[in-house]
């Protein structure tokens, strides 16, 4: 082993024992940046998940799976609509504040689903 | 060179082979009150020449849309109008039942109105679809497309002894409902009516289905039963919509329910599929299932005998 292959070990090891130490780091990391972002397929004229509960804050993102068209909108008008969501266009809400929001396809009102936000 | 014309034919026989299940229009013809369908062809019909008049309908054209099964959607239209305009005696108007566009867009607006305008279509009388209603409430459709003679959007003409209804049922739908006709449409259609003696022929359109064809999968009208109720007394009632893409028919005492294929693709039967959307994979070995279909209907009303007929050509 030459000098240089010595040398990426030690560095290798040094890495290894950093991420080892840094579980306390990730976890700090984690509560500064906002929550992960959750989200609903549009497949088969139906959302998934139908029912969702997340905490305040959180970012809910509809992506359409169907070939057919879609718009997002909020049964007591509590968000703002989406507009025509073709083939795999998406649209995102954040939730600030806790309560049941009901929303439903403005095309195809058959299709329901719900966000619960605690 | 012999590449180009391979590729040329290739492009023709797909060409055929998308309009021979994408709807052509039918061609509807109306014989003492009574109305009969006769599939639009290049050649046109030969019972026209007996006819008090005729009109034809097309559906479903969703201008914008370009995925499989067909990436030419304003090809299908055209050629759509070009058997209208193939017809020995002109029909008198066009009926578009709905969805002219795919997602509402004023492009897609735009490539509609210069399509029929090429055609040069005669009078066309539409219907809003829920796609074209998308964002705006149908504003734009209406400011297009609309017949201005109601606030809502909807309404009737007289035509050599025919009363005419079109109407809106794909406006202010509600979460977990079907389409809706709203208590103020009903309003104004039960006092549209109400002057009419028994014996006038109906034909009343709108875009979704006017009875409940599929729920399940949002084909159907939440308050069409209201609607209907109207439509009970008349002796020859013809109530004809779009939206699904396929010719389904049902008779209903002297009402006959009637939907048009689309101009641009075709969905699953009732039920076939996990849901409705456009059927992408057309084998030629199934385009009998798009084809070759006959049926007659007769319905005994109180004066003349109605009959449907549908051929697929």
């Amino acid at each position: 082993m030459n000098v240089m292959s010595w040398m990426l070990v030690v560095i290798s090891a040094l890495v290894l024992s950093t991420a080892a130490l840094s579980p306390v780091m990730a976890a700090n990391a984690a509560m500064a940046t906002p929550a992960k972002p959750i989200a609903v397929d549009i497949r088969d004229f139906t959302f998934a998940p139908k029912t969702l509960t997340v905490s305040a804050g959180t970012r809910v993102v509809w992506t359409n799976r169907d070939e057919e068209p879609h718009v997002v909108v909020s049964a007591g008008n509590q968000f703002s609509p989406s507009r025509a969501l073709d083939t795999s266009d998406s649209y995102a809400v954040t939730f600030d504040h806790a309560g049941t929001y009901t929303y439903y396809c403005a095309m195809h009102p058959m299709m329901v689903g719900t966000v619960i936000v605690k | 060179m012999q590449d180009i014309e391979d590729r040329d034919t290739e492009g023709r026989r797909h060409f055929l082979k998308c309009m021979a299940w994408a709807g052509t229009g039918t061609l509807w013809l109306m014989h003492g009150g009574v109305l009969k369908a006769q599939p639009l062809t290049t050649q046109g019909a030969t019972a026209v020449t007996d006819a008090t008049f005729s009109f034809v309908q097309i559906s479903d054209s969703h201008i914008g849309f370009h995925k499989a099964p067909n990436m030419d959607v304003a090809g299908t239209l055209r050629q759509s109008l070009a058997m209208i305009n193939a017809q020995k005696k002109e029909p008198d108007f066009v009926l578009h039942t709905g969805d002219l566009t795919h997602l509402s867009r004023p492009e897609e607006f735009d490539a509609l109105s210069g399509i029929m305008q090429d055609a040069r279509m005669a009078k066309v009388f539409y219907v809003p679809g829920e796609h074209d209603v998308i964002g705006d409430n149908g504003a734009e459709f209406f400011r297009r497309f609309g017949e201005r003679q109601q606030s809502g959007g909807w309404y009737s003409f007289d035509h050599h002894g025919v009363h005419f209804v079109g109407l809106v049922n794909v406006l202010n739908l509600k979460a977990g409902g079907l389409g809706s006709l709203g208590a103020d449409q009903l309003a104004w259609l039960k006092k549209d009516l109400a002057g009419l003696s028994a014996d006038t022929p109906l034909v009343v359109f709108a875009h979704m289905p006017l009875w409940p064809l599929y729920p399940d999968w949002g084909w159907g009208t939440d308050d069409s039963n209201e609607a209907v109720s109207y439509l009970r007394r008349f002796g020859s009632v013809s109530v004809l919509n779009g939206h699904i893409h396929q010719i389904q028919q049902k008779v209903e005492g002297n009402i006959t329910f009637y939907t048009a294929r689309s101009t641009a693709y075709p969905q699953p039967a009732p039920g076939a599929a996990s849901a409705p959307g456009p059927l992408k994979d057309v084998a030629p070995n199934d385009l009998h299932r798009y084809l070759g279909i006959r049926d007659i209907r007769h319905v005994q009303g109180n004066h003349a005998l109605a009959v449907t007929e549908e051929v697929m050509a």
